[in-house]
């Protein structure tokens, strides 16, 4: 009887570090970053030198006022840098990734797989 | 916070993180359509290069389709990537260029090389097999399907450096006409024109 009063607490207790501890590497996410568009904003230039907004909006499937909003964020937040032209004479704006926002992509990446760590246990 | 949850957000994340790498890092502007109409005249030319009396014309004959072949894959090219608003030569453009040119360059020099030696009948494994490579290679920064279409290029050429000089024509209907046909479909199909 004593046996099986004590599993379900000591079950308890597990669950309840693995949450804290997953808490706390939950609290450590980059926020800026934790959104999809601006998540995918950064993960498409980490696999490119540049790309234009074109191509990032065709990648990421979401609108011009959306794409430039989140965009805006992270040029302010200086994780890219915008470089605008002319071609053709249409307007053209290049991003690339800044090796602070690399970084910071690196330092997200590191955390979501403290996550899946602290959740495994 | 409930951590079943907060792991399957965060593997739900990295999942995203890497289908976004992956697919940024896809060269999309191999004109699918472009292909089709390549394959189209290169069955063509294997038609009329087969009638030829002489290896000059039966040269000539393949070295018009090839630069036909440029022009409209060119054309094609361009033409895509002013459709969805991308410039020519994108990071992934430049990158399946800069791989797939060399083959292409080493393939010019051998035509004039074995032409002048005598040994046009080894120039459908030798194209076959180059343009098959720097598929490959090129592919590498590419979707799928293209490193796929180069292995089979590949594979044509190797058959053909084997086999009776007279099934050569035979092979190139297969690899650029066929092969640009039916890949050229795929791309087509799945990854928009």
């Amino acid at each position: 009887m004593a046996k099986s009063g004590a599993a379900p607490r000591r079950d308890e207790t597990e669950r309840t570090l693995k949450a804290e501890r997953g808490g706390a590497a939950a609290a450590k996410l980059d926020r800026l970053i934790h959104e999809r568009v601006r998540l995918g904003i950064l993960s498409a230039l980490a696999a490119n030198d540049s790309l234009t907004f074109g191509e990032l909006k065709g990648l990421l499937k979401t609108s011009d006022g959306n794409l430039s909003v989140h965009a805006r964020k992270l040029e302010a937040a200086q994780y890219v840098a915008a470089a605008k032209s002319f071609q053709d004479r249409v307007p053209r704006t290049e991003y690339r990734l800044t090796a602070q926002g690399r970084r910071a992509l690196e330092r997200y990446l590191d955390h979501l797989e403290a996550l899946i760590r602290a959740a495994r246990g | 916070m409930p951590a079943q949850p907060l792991r399957d957000r965060a593997a739900d994340n990295l999942r995203f993180i890497r289908s976004t790498m992956e697919r940024a890092g896809s060269f999309t502007a191999v004109p699918g359509r472009g292909q089709v109409v390549i394959g189209a005249t290169a069955l063509a030319a294997a038609w009329l290069a087969a009638r030829q009396p002489s290896p000059l014309g039966w040269t000539v004959v393949w070295v018009a389709e090839a630069f036909l072949a440029l022009a409209v894959g060119g054309w094609a090219m361009i033409r895509k990537a002013r459709a969805a608003a991308d410039p020519v030569l994108s990071g992934p453009a430049r990158r399946f260029w800069l791989a797939f040119a060399p083959a292409v360059f080493v393939g010019a020099l051998l035509t004039v090389a074995l032409y002048r030696a005598d040994r046009a009948a080894l120039l459908p494994g030798t194209w076959l097999l180059l343009y098959g490579t720097g598929v490959v290679t090129g592919g590498a920064f590419s979707v799928p399907v293209v490193p796929v279409m180069g292995v089979s290029l590949m594979t044509l050429g190797a058959a053909a450096l084997f086999t009776p000089a007279a099934w050569g024509d035979w092979w190139m209907a297969a690899g650029f006409g066929l092969g640009h046909i039916v890949f050229g479909a795929i791309i087509a199909r799945r990854y928009g024109g």
